[in-house]
């Protein structure tokens, strides 16, 4: 721990006042010990089993793009752990705030996969989740949840409720004024709030070193007077160590920014082709890092995982994939009133020609 | 019954909706202590305490985007935009956010919140304190913008606008916070939303405005009175979404029209209003539909800004000559 009066000079060491915590190693070897909170077959299977989902869930969605069956969708792979982790840190009645390559954290928060493709094909109901009622939709708009994390977070200080307000928002984001603002008044109103920065390196082509100077993100939070940390991203019990101890903090009115480092193997979006600005070399170097196979790892050396649990949750996995893409492609699609009919509570008198209008297809 | 002004109508429905519903919150820059710099707020935060009556940083996006987090969870935000010139960084907000929250979740979430602010010339404010931008907001689906015209409206429509379930955009005209006083009840009234209010009956021409620019349009139906010409005189009030039933009655009855509007001409409201007269009320035109409207300039500095603004003169010539044409 930093003492109050330790910040730094100009030449301030970001490894000393921003520690990167990490727990496992590329190859999951463990580092330095798990506590009992992050170790143990119990704990760390679920997060397998979400990572593997999600990865799998990612794979079938960008394949159904490729094939016409879906829209321009963001691919997570690379990612799991970052997204996976954040979800497993929040209480259920805690408020999620994503960006838009969140999938991980939305499943584990209850957003269906159906719901997910629904969204990413075109289609509002995918973001009426049955499951989170309160937690937000997908922002594309970069950072602009932040804001919204902070109106969310105060109305759980109004109302006496130990919850938090969890905003993910990418390493581009951080750049927006947006990010300042909310970690600047979240700070003033000591409000119960967590972002989390998923710095996957890119913004669609640019690198993080063209979105600042500032050798670490974490230390903006110093600007904001709140706490920042850094976690390796592909090392889930990292992010979930990180990350839960944010949250813990924010619930107790020390709002937080967490960074956590890791690498967006895939492009963009399935709109992008990353090889125009980036070297296979580096992706395929980065590959060495990816967070499944490092928590695999270490599964396997304690003795925890066995390729035949392997084969078996593949193949749940999959039949699980495969129904929501079933029920996916059977939803019947939306009448064209739809567009009026969540316009205002009450449609204003003034609008029932259009919709009558576009209910006779006179589109 | 007191007699009040229109900014202190504004502050008098704020305490109203405060007192009647917790999960009214105010907030927005020097809206506690110092009561807005208007005095918009006046009083609010004795009344309500430091946890309902917020001063913000200064961080319009924030302002905005910290309204949809809190309408988003059931509060009820009204939030003060200091000035309209000041809006641009909170447009993001509304119209990504606040405006489709509700249609982009299919009614899961909802954005009941009101952004409120001063628009429009006529105080010798400084540079970008002057500007009337409510075509922007009407361009924009999903929102409700509602400019008041005289204390007892903006005390009603306030209050309107704070109970209704969608967000409305709330444009204060500076020019009228203190130009009159009128007895306004403690009421709890709120006024119609999305309706035009007939100021006056006539039928010889229908003189369609709103905001500010009622006085000058009032006082051109009283000149026009003088001779014989009987104005009726239409004050829109909620420009989006548009009660166009009382203009095209209106117009079907004096077959006559001239739109006023502060805001700069190509591209303002009036432009709407005359499309849907065109389109619904064509047969009982007698005469092309006229707008008179700030100058298509930059808003000028303020010794110019009288310049700017439609005068009575040009709203008579322009009426005079719409009652005159064969
Ligand atoms: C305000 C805004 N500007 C531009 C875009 C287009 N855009 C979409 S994603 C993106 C890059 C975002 O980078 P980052 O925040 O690092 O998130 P990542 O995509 O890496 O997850 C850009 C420029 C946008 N969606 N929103
Ligand atoms: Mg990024």
């Amino acid at each position: 721990m930093r003492a109050e009066t330790d910040i730094g000079p100009p030449d301030l060491d970001p490894n000393h006042y921003w520690p990167l915590l990490r727990y496992l190693d590329k190859a999951g070897a463990a580092i330095a010990p798990l506590s009992e909170a992050l170790d143990g077959r119990d704990r760390l299977i679920p997060l397998y089993h979400a990572m593997v989902l999600t990865r799998t869930f990612d794979q079938k969605a960008v394949s159904l793009q490729r094939t016409g069956r879906l829209g321009t969708y963001a691919s997570s792979l690379g990612q799991e752990a970052v997204s996976v982790g954040v979800g497993a840190s929040m209480n259920k009645d805690d408020v999620l705030l994503p960006a838009f390559r969140d999938h991980g954290a939305m499943l584990w928060r209850g957003v269906t996969m159906v719901e997910i493709l629904q969204y990413w094909s075109g289609d509002e109901r995918g973001c009426d989740f049955a499951g989170p009622r309160e937690d937000f939709p997908v922002a594309i708009p970069v950072a602009s949840q932040a804001p919204h994390t902070v109106g969310v977070a105060m109305a759980f200080q109004l109302r006496r409720q130990k919850r938090v307000a969890v905003c993910i928002l990418g390493d581009g984001a951080t750049s927006k004024g947006d990010f300042y603002e909310a970690i600047n008044a979240c700070g003033v109103w000591s409000l119960p709030a967590v972002f989390v920065i998923n710095n996957n390196q890119w913004a669609i082509s640019e690198p993080t070193r063209m979105q600042t100077a500032a050798p670490t993100l974490a230390q903006k939070a110093v600007a904001a007077g709140i706490a920042g940390s850094r976690a390796d991203g592909n090392d889930v019990v990292a992010v979930r160590d990180a990350v839960s101890r944010a949250v813990e903090e924010a619930r107790a009115g020390r709002p937080q920014v967490v960074e956590a480092l890791t690498y967006r193997l895939g492009d963009h979006t399935t709109a992008d082709d990353a090889r125009r600005y980036r070297d296979d070399a580096e992706v395929s170097a980065r590959w060495q890092e990816e967070p499944i196979l490092r928590l695999r790892n270490y599964l396997v050396g304690r003795g925890w995982w066995t390729k035949a649990d392997e084969e078996a949750l593949i193949r749940d996995i999959r039949a699980q994939v495969d129904a929501a893409v079933e029920a996916y492609l059977a939803m019947p699609p939306q009448e064209p009133a739809a567009m009026f009919d969540y316009l205002y509570e009450t449609l204003p008198p003034s609008l029932a020609e259009q919709r009558r209008l576009a209910e006779d297809g006179d589109g | 019954m007191a007699e009040i002004t229109l900014v202190e109508a504004v502050a008098m429905a704020q305490a109203r909706a405060m007192q009647d519903d917790p999960s009214v919150l105010v907030l927005g820059e020097d809206v506690g202590k110092d009561g807005g710099v208007f005095r918009a707020t006046e009083g609010l935060l004795a009344r309500f305490g430091p946890e309902r009556v917020r001063d913000t940083p200064l961080a319009e996006g924030l302002i905005a985007g910290m309204s949809v987090g809190l309408a988003a969870q059931g509060f009820r935000p009204v939030a003060e935009i200091q000035f309209m010139g000041f809006v641009y960084p909170a447009v993001d907000q509304i119209v990504n956010h606040a405006s489709r929250l509700r249609n982009r979740t299919r009614g899961r979430l909802s954005c009941p919140m009101v952004l409120r602010m001063p628009m429009g010339t006529g105080i010798k404010a400084p540079e970008h304190h002057s500007e009337s931008m409510e075509a922007m907001f009407a361009h924009m689906p999903g929102l409700r913008v509602v400019i008041p015209s005289s204390p007892s409206k903006a005390y009603g429509l306030l209050l309107a606008a704070i109970r209704d379930p969608d967000p409305v955009i709330f444009l204060e005209p500076t020019r009228l916070y203190r130009a009159v006083k009128e007895e306004v009840e403690d009421d709890g009234e709120a006024a119609e939303l999305d309706r035009c209010f007939v100021l006056r009956e006539g039928t010889d021409i229908t003189l369609v405005t709103w905001g500010a620019m009622t006085r000058e349009t009032l006082a051109a139906a009283d000149a026009l009175a003088l001779d014989g010409i009987h104005a009726e005189v239409i004050d829109v009030a909620t420009i989006k979404p548009l009660d166009e039933e009382t203009i095209l009655a209106s117009v079907g009855k004096t077959g006559r029209c001239v739109i006023v509007h502060e805001a700069a001409l190509t591209g303002g409201f009036g432009g709407e209003i005359a499309a849907r007269l065109a389109d619904k009320g064509l047969l009982s035109l007698t005469a092309p539909v006229r707008r008179v409207a700030g100058w298509d300039t930059v808003m000028p500095l303020p010794r110019m800004e009288d310049m700017y603004l439609p005068s009575v003169a040009r709203i008579l010539r322009a009426a005079r000559e719409t009652v005159n044409y064969q």
